[in-house]
Order: C-alpha cells, then sequence, then structure tokens
C-alpha cells in the first residue's frame, strides 16, 4: 500500500490506530479513581507527544541515517515557533499558513547552518551545531528584542497582542490557533461510566500531520536516498573513494530534519500562540537526542516511542510528592514506610530530571539499541525459548553452509 | 592605552577558568581519547567543594549568654562555631574567612577521587565504542551529577565570599605608571589568575620534566609501543584522568568568589569550553590554554559599550562566531595537529 512493503504498512497502520485511538489507550483508568493520575489522554500531554515524536523522528533521519550528532537542533524547533507566531500575528490565526512558513523558514536556517557545519564531521559538528544553537538562542533571547527591531520579544517570549494587524482575522472566527474555524482547543468528551475521554481538535491535527510525516521518514528509509545516507554512517571514506560526494546527502538529510523541527515548533504555537527562546537552548536539543537513543537509533518507530515514553514520564514522575508515596507504601510499617519514601524522594516530583538522567545512562550503557532493541531482546528471548522446547522432539538437521 | 589594558585584565579571570577547564578536557582527551561532556559538572563539584567546607567550618551551637540581653531584658543565644571553640576566636575566625582558599587542600583528594572513580567505573567501558556514545553517556553523567548537586544545596547561588584580606580591589593603574583610578581591579580576580598561571606551570612542567610526565607523554604519542614495553599505561593514564579533574575541581573551587556558585553553572562552562578546545586545537595542551585567555579577553573587548552599540548583542555570540570562522578557516584550530579526531 502506498508503496511500502507488507511490514511498513502493517508498521504504519498500527502508528495510525495507536495515534487516532490515542484518547483511549491513554485514558484506561477512570476519572475519579486513585490511578487517574497515570492518566495521559488530556490534550496538552497527547499533543506534547505526537509534536516530539515528530521532532524525534525528524531528529531521527539525521543521527539514524547518517551518523551525525546534532547537539543544537532545538534552533530550529525554536525558529519554527517564532515563524508561526509571526504568522498569527500578521496574517490570522490560522495554522495553514503558520506551519507552511515555520517549515520553510526552518528549511532556511537548516540549509544555511547545515552548509557551515557539514564541512566538518564527528565531534567537530556536533560543536558546530552546539555553537550556532547557541547563538540562536542568545540572538532571540536579548538582542533580537531590542525595542526599535523587535522580532523576538526577549525574555516575555512572542505572542499576539490585541493590536497586531492580523489583516485576514474576521469576526466570527475564534481569537485563538484555529483550522478554518475550527478552534484547536476544542475539546468533545464522551463520557463512558466512569471513564471520560477527551477527543482534542488540535491533537487530532498533530496526530494527522504526524502520520504524513512518518509515512514521509519510511519513504525516506527505503528509497536509495537512505541507503546512500547510511552508506555515510557505515564508511564515508569508502564512499568518497568510490566516486560519490557525501556532502549533497547530509546537508539535505540536514535540511529534512531541520525542517521536521520546524514542523513540530510551528505545530507546538498552534496548540499555544506563544514562542519563547528557551525552546532553543541546548539542553532542549539534548532532550531529542535523548528521545532519539532512548527508543532506538535509526529505527522507524524508536524516535516515536522514546518521546512519548520521556514526555509520560516527565509528566507522570514530576506530578509525584511525598504524600502519594506514603499513600502507596501505607502498607509498610511505619519506619520501613518513611525510609522508603525518604529514599524515593530524590527521584520523584523535583527530582524527575534525576532519574531521567539515571534512565538514559543505563540505556546508553546497557541498551545502546534503545527500547526497541529491548523489544527485540525480549521477543528473541521468548521466542528462543519455545522453538528451544519444540526444536528438540523434530531432531531436524541443518544443511551446513 | 589603559582602557585596552583593563579590558584584557577584565578578560582574564574568565580566560582562566576557560583555560583550565579546556586543559583537563584535552587532558583526557589526548590521554583517553574520550570526549568528557562532564568535565563542566566536575568544575561545579569543585565549587560545591568550597561551599561545603564553608558550610561545615561555620557549623556552630547556640549558648545562652547571660551577659547580652535583647530590648527586653531576655538573655541572648550567641552562636560559637565548632571552628572558633576548638582554635581560639581569633585562628577561628581566620580559619572560617580563608575557607575558599583552604577548600583546595579540600577539594584535591576528593576531585582525584572523584575522576578516578569516574574513570574506573564507567569511562573505561567506553574506549571501545564510538564517539557518539561518549558523549551521551558523559552527557547522562552531567545531568546526574548536577541533579544530585541540586539536591542536597538547591537551586539557588550560595555566596562564598573571598577572604576579607583579598575582597577589595587594588588600583593597579598607578603600579603599571597610569593615572590614579584608571585600572582599578579586584583582588580575587588578580588571585584567580595567578592560581590558574600556577596550575598552568604546575601540569606542564608535571608532564615536561618528571618520568611519569614523560611515560604520560609517549602514551600520548603511541599508546600501544608504551604497553609493549612492559609499561602499564592505562594506570597512568587513570592518574591523568583524576589530575583532569582535579584541575577542574580546583578552577571551580576559586571561581565561586567571583560568581556564586550554582549548580548548572558547570553546563554554562562546559559549552563555551567545548568551543575554546576545538579553537586551540583538538589534543594541544598548550593550544587549550592559549585559546582559552583569548577568547576570555575576545569576550571582554565585545563587552565594552563601544562594541555593544555598534553591533548589538555582540558580546553573547562573539565566541561561537569565533569558533566558526576559526573552524572553517583553519579546521584543525590554532594550534591542532594533523591525526587527531579525523576520521
Amino acid at each position: 500500500m502506498l508503496g511500502l512493503n507488507k511490514k511498513d504498512t502493517s508498521l504504519l497502520i498500527i502508528v495510525a490506530l495507536l495515534t487516532l485511538l490515542a484518547p483511549f489507550i491513554l485514558n484506561p483508568f477512570p476519572a475519579d479513581s486513585a490511578m487517574a493520575q497515570f492518566n495521559a489522554g488530556y490534550p496538552d500531554l497527547m499533543q506534547r507527544f505526537v509534536i516530539f515524536g515528530i521532532f524525534a523522528i525528524g531528529f531521527n533521519i539525521l543521527f539514524g541515517l547518517t551518523g551525525y550528532l546534532s547537539f543544537g537542533h532545538a534552533a530550529f524547533l525554536g525558529i519554527g515557533s517564532y515563524s508561526a507566531v509571526w504568522m498569527f500575528k500578521l496574517l490570522s490565526y490560522n495554522v495553514i499558513p503558520a506551519i507552511a512558513l515555520s517549515i520553510v523558514i526552518a528549511g532556511l536556517f537548516s540549509l544555511l547552518i547545515g552548509y557551515v557545519s557539514l564541512r566538518r564531521s564527528g565531534i567537530y559538528f556536533s560543536i558546530l551545531t552546539l555553537a550556532f544553537a547557541q547563538m540562536s538562542f542568545a540572538l532571540a533571547y536579548s538582542v533580537l528584542s531590542n525595542p526599535k527591531f523587535n522580532l523576538t520579544n526577549g525574555e516575555t517570549g512572542l505572542q499576539v497582542y490585541a493590536d497586531d494587524p492580523q489583516i485576514f482575522h474576521r469576526e466570527g472566527l475564534p481569537d485563538l490557533p484555529h483550522l478554518f474555524g475550527l478552534s484547536m482547543r476544542s475539546t468533545y468528551t464522551l463520557d463512558v461510566g466512569a471513564w471520560s475521554f477527551d477527543f482534542n481538535a488540535g491533537y487530532y491535527l498533530c496526530a494527522v500531520v504526524m502520520m504524513i510525516v512518518f509515512y514521509l521518514a519510511i519513504r525516506i528509509f527505503r528509497s536509495p536516498f537512505g541507503i546512500m545516507l547510511r552508506a555515510v554512517k557505515s564508511n564515508q571514506q569508502r564512499m568518497n573513494y568510490t566516486g560519490l560526494n557525501s556532502r549533497p546527502y547530509t546537508l539535505a538529510a540536514f535540511v529534512i530534519s531541520g525542517m521536521y523541527a520546524g514542523l513540530a515548533g510551528g505545530l507546538m504555537a498552534a496548540m499555544d500562540p506563544l514562542a519563547g527562546a528557551e525552546r532553543m537552548q541546548w539542553t532542549a536539543s539534548g532532550e531529542v537526542v535523548l528521545m532519539t537513543i532512548l527508543g532506538g537509533t535509526g529505527t522507524l518507530i524508536g524516535p516515536v516511542l522514546g518521546a512519548g515514553f520521556i514526555k509520560y514520564f516527565e509528566n507522570i514522575f514530576s506530578k509525584i510528592n511525598d504524600s502519594v508515596l506514603h499513600g502507596w507504601f501505607a502498607f509498610l510499617p511505619d519506619g520501613m514506610e518513611d525510609f522508603v519514601v525518604a529514599v524515593l524522594h530524590p527521584f520523584v516530583g523535583k527530582g524527575w530530571h534525576l532519574t531521567l538522567g539515571i534512565l538514559f545512562m543505563l540505556v546508553v550503557i546497557f541498551l545502546p539499541g534503545g527500547l526497541v532493541e529491548g523489544g527485540q531482546r525480549l521477543i528473541n528471548w521468548i521466542r528462543g525459548k519455545r522453538s528451544g522446547e519444540t526444536d528438540k522432539p523434530s531432531g531436524k538437521t541443518e544443511p551446513a553452509e | 592605552m589603559d582602557a585596552i589594558l583593563l579590558q584584557i585584565l577584565n578578560g582574564l579571570d574568565k580566560g582562566s577558568a576557560y583555560a583550565l577547564i579546556a586543559l583537563g578536557l584535552t587532558l583526557i582527551f589526548g590521554t583517553l581519547g574520550v570526549v568528557n561532556f562532564a568535565h563542566g559538572a566536575l568544575f561545579m563539584i569543585g565549587a560545591f567543594c568550597a561551599v561545603t567546607l564553608q558550610k561545615i567550618f561555620s557549623l556552630s551551637y547556640e549558648v545562652i549568654d547571660e551577659t547580652q540581653t535583647d530590648f527586653l531584658g531576655n538573655p541572648l543565644k550567641v552562636k560559637t562555631p565548632y571552628v572558633e571553640s576548638w582554635f581560639g576566636p581569633e585562628l577561628g575566625a581566620v580559619i572560617i574567612d580563608w575557607s575558599v582558599p583552604l577548600a583546595i587542600l579540600f577539594a584535591i583528594p576528593i576531585m582525584l577521587g572523584v575522576g578516578y572513580a569516574m574513570e574506573r567505573g564507567l569511562i573505561k567501558h567506553f574506549y571501545k565504542r564510538p564517539h557518539a556514545d561518549q558523549i551521551l553517556v558523559t552527557f547522562g553523567l552531567a545531568i546526574v551529577l548536577q541533579e544530585i548537586v541540586k539536591y542536597f544545596f538547591g537551586a539557588n547561588p550560595i555566596q562564598t565570599p573571598p577572604p576579607a584580606a583579598l575582597s577589595g580591589s587594588v588600583d593597579l593603574g598607578v603600579a603599571l605608571g597610569f593615572d590614579p583610578n584608571a585600572i582599578i581591579y579586584p583582588i580575587w580576580r588578580l588571585v584567580y589568575f595567578l592560581f590558574a598561571v600556577v596550575i598552568i606551570g604546575g601540569v606542564f612542567s608535571f608532564l615536561q620534566f618528571t618520568t611519569f610526565g614523560m611515560v604520560v607523554r609517549a602514551g600520548m604519542a603511541d599508546r600501544e609501543t608504551v604497553g609493549l614495553l612492559g609499561i602499564n599505561i592505562d594506570r597512568r593514564f587513570t592518574i591523568m584522568f583524576g589530575i583532569a579533574a582535579a584541575v577542574a575541581g580546583l578552577a571551580g573551587v576559586m571561581y565561586g568568589p567571583l560568581n556564586p556558585p550554582n549548580y548548572h553553572m558547570g553546563m554554562d562552562f562546559l559549552v563555551l569550553s567545548f568551543v575554546v578546545v576545538v579553537v586551540g586545537g583538538m589534543g594541544s595542551l598548550p593550544g587549550a590554554v592559549l585559546a582559552g585567555f583569548l577568547l576570555g579577553i575576545l569576550e571582554s573587548f565585545a563587552s565594552t559599550t563601544w562594541a555593544t552599540t555598534t553591533i548589538p548583542g555582540i558580546n553573547q555570540i562573539i565566541i561561537y562566531l569565533v569558533a566558526i570562522i576559526v573552524l572553517l578557516t583553519r579546521p584543525r584550530g590554532l594550534m591542532g595537529r594533523k591525526g587527531v579526531m579525523e576520521e
């Protein structure tokens, strides 16, 4: 289907089903039960899942295929957000031109930055991209927000004000980002018994966009172009010796992933019309690296899983506080309970980053292939066990090679 | 003339910090071939050694002093630090006052230990892995160390004042023959610069004039051959890692009075230090030191009102700009050698 082989089609269908049914899947617990805090099916979080999924898919096209580790990808996300908010300010709250512009502008910036950075490889490339991103952050944070030429609105963040032109804004359209009148915030809540499920217009826009870009990513992975990028990763020198210039390929990959980041930034602004410089900081770039690694570098589904995993646990872990912990361990004797809570305290709530750092280190050390590799190992282990049982009685002989 | 000199002097303290951190990074890279993203965290841990020692020294007990009363006539509670009660009030007060310089002695064993543990416990397993993995695992470690410090010391900067005798400013202009008040310079910055020079000189002479240093240099040039000669080069490289960690830590200890330490100071310095290392030339120790001071001074020149009014925001981006230009025109950096980090 759509030029994909059977395996990829089923992967695409699975992802499509998961994203479309996410409001059900992520809300497994009744709304007013004690477990409701583990529900992730509210619009804001679901939007973040897919937006960061898009960001990570794009990053993976660069890092997973070519092996070039960019430490400055958040710059394109920020640029995308700024362009989208400028479209809201100048034209109207319609999200289509905003997202289109954010992709174009992020593409242009990534062309420029990529052209310069890709002259070097390895650690130099990482540091060049880091330098560019920090420069963009510094510029957005202070320089481009002077009264004469206010492009980014500095520390406050860029937002839409009442006296902005908005030349296509008409009466009757919502005063928030919308898709031809359908507000991104409009949510339909379906109550089924004790459960309640939110269907949010913004989420579904993001989900549809994610399915499209996921499909594109599959096509890129399977195309001759994608194979060329893998060749860059496995041995760039040998590729050059065969007479191929690898730079146009890496630059194309860089621009594509920059446009993905811009798209994610534009969607982020479309969900909440605000753009701040902190989105461009290098910790934000580190986060997308983390998502990709955690999910599985160079795999199709990995980055999406990684993004979902990190955003979900960020949300859940930072909600857990001492009283919740006390509630969980109430069955233990008093002294034990206090001890367990004291041990767990640094890892939850505000200490979520500590857990994240430890998790990240563990993944890099023991599971370089990320969650996908972990899943495969698990499947192999289970299969190995089962086939081991069936193999013995059959006693089939394998032909020697 | 004096204005130029003033800017150069102003750049020295940051330049010293860049140079010290970049020196450690290059040392680790040159010996072990590892890109250490946790080096900024080591700098931060050093600064928090000073904070810890200051806290230990000012641990005190309360006694009710009958001779002093507040305005209601109740006896006052007087806090006496243990240090003062042990060493007598005068010496005790001096010890508390000099807690930052004393923290050097406290920090050296701690940083050597931390460095040793880091190398043996974690980095050892990453020699054979790609550079990307090394970057990622040390990046993760940096997050962990940072969060641990944040957990114990909180997110706010903690003041670590310099000793009273070194806290004022001096009029350097008079000493150098300029008008009075032309160059007024905080003493601690001068101390920091001299300290950095001593440390850098110490590291270089250690490498240059001791047998241990000679073996390490030989190992940097050709690790395998040195190993074949029956020398346990891994062990020496581990010690060098500890020394690099100690250099970063000491840079952090003495940096406290210039800028109150907080948990993310390491990350802020790390990004710049990497840029410094790259500008200086990956794997070149003199290059790292030179580029550190050069970029520090350049940053100070870019922060003058003249520069910021001509090109707004130049002080924020100058280092990155220089790095980009250097990398594109001299890809190996200012003093980089051939064959280092070139796939």
